[in-house]
This record gives structure tokens, sequence and C-alpha cells, in this order.
């Protein structure tokens, strides 16, 4: 019934709609109303990261059926500039969009993994997972 | 683009944010907001935001920004309403919101916003 889902980051107004697709996900998953607050407001992040740093991408939503518990996993991907530095760019506080610089540390505070890859002209891809407790 | 209607009652400003905030929306609240502070005279904003299922940090940022604005224009800002969830994942976020006053509901804020000028005199 949830097979996997694409969605385009283009407007300001598909950041929203992504998270509402998560927050919809996240409670049928079963995710506790923390969790679930947790991982739309990474994926807000995210999602936002996507259309202000490349100017725009897409995520590509799943859930996992683990052996024990199910998850949510959710992969943001770009064609934007790509991040130089990957330490720099996970240090708290550190922006080059103007923002506070919690998109990338704070989302990564938020889920329980997180995978980041990005090279210099390569786009970014970010991957981050929530499970049910 | 949505836009959060300002209500007035007495010298206090109230927001509530009922819709599913998009980034146009939380920049047009900023100015809006400070026009109708001027405009009004308002003493007070109290924004609810008992309806808001998460605060990100760009939320989280015109919250703040709305506090120090109204300051600038001589009247105190409290946040009402904020669910329990979204203060957890705030501070995990790294976000404490320093500088923004907090109440738990509209009762509060009101009452906090009348001991605020009570001290002022």
């Amino acid at each position: 019934m949830n097979g996997p889902t694409e969605m385009p980051i283009a407007t300001n107004g598909d950041v929203v709609l992504v998270r509402q697709k998560v927050r919809g996900l996240a409670a049928e998953i079963g995710l506790s109303l923390v969790d679930q607050t947790k991982i739309v407001t990474a994926a807000s992040e995210l999602a936002r990261n996507a259309l202000v740093h490349a100017g725009g991408g897409r995520v590509h939503i799943e859930v996992l059926h683990g052996a024990r518990r199910p998850g949510l996993r959710l992969v943001f991907s770009d064609e934007g500039p790509g991040i130089p530095d990957l330490e720099q760019a996970l240090t708290e506080g550190w922006s080059t969009g103007g923002g506070l610089g919690l998109g990338l540390s704070g989302s990564r505070r938020l889920v329980d993994e997180f995978d980041l890859v990005s090279a210099p002209g390569e786009g970014t891809r970010v991957t981050v997972t929530k499970w049910a407790r | 683009m949505e836009r959060v209607p300002i209500l007035k009652l007495g010298d206090i400003l109230i927001v509530s944010i009922q819709i599913d905030l998009d980034d146009q929306s939380v920049l047009a609240l900023q100015e809006d907001l400070a026009d109708r502070v001027v405009s009004s005279g308002a003493r007070g904003v109290i924004i609810d935001i008992t309806a808001v299922e998460i605060v990100d940090s760009f939320i989280g940022r015109m919250l703040s920004t709305i506090a120090a604005m109204t300051r600038m224009l001589d009247a105190e800002t409290v946040v009402v309403g904020m669910r329990p969830a979204v203060a957890i994942t705030l501070v995990e976020l790294g976000l404490s919101l320093g500088g923004v006053r907090t109440a738990l509901n509209l009762e509060k804020g009101v009452a906090a916003l009348e001991h605020v000028r009570g001290t002022a005199g």
C-alpha cells in the first residue's frame, strides 16, 4: 500500500506538500507524536535546503519494513553546486544561505540515521531514516 | 500564498496560525504585523501556535524576529500554545527561541502582557 514516492521540490508550496506527505506516512507506520514531529521538521529543513541552495530538487520517500519495526526513509537529492566541505556544512551555525545554519546539523539530531553525500559540481544527496520505537 | 489574519482586541493584536505556513507566508506575516503594530498603536502581540504541527528553523526565526521587531515598535510579543512535541523538537534542533516570551495558552498570554505593562507603568 505504501510504495516509494517521489516528490519534486521546486517551490515553497512543494516544501509544505513534502511535510504533509511525511506527516501522513509517519503517523501511518506508528511513529510517536514526538518522532512524527521530528521527522517532519527534518524533512522541512532538508527540503528548504534543496530549494535555497540548489534551486530545487526532489525527495524519494520510502516506508521500510525492518525485522522488528517499520521505519521511514527520505532521500533528498539535488543537482546544485554541491558542498565543498562536508564537515563544515555539518557544523552548527555555519550557513551560506543566510539561515541559522541549523538545517543540516539540526536535522541530523532529529533522525536515527543520517547520510550526506556531496561534492562540488555534483549535487547533494541527504538520506535520513526514522524508525518506530 | 495564504495570508494569516491579524485580529485586534483592545491594544493587543492576536494572530492565530491555522495554516501550514510556507516561507512566503511567514515573511508576509512579519511585514503585516510590523505595519499593524504601528498603525494600531498596539502594545502587545499574541501569536497562537496551538494548531502549528511543526516549527522548523525558518518559522523559529520568524518568531524571534517578530519578538525583536515588535519590541522596537514598543509592543511586547508572547507566543502561546506551543505543543509539547514542538518544544522537544525545537530544543533538539538547536533552537531555544531566546528572547521570545511564551505562555501556555491565550489566557495566560494576555495575563503576561498585562503584567508587563503593569510593571512598565
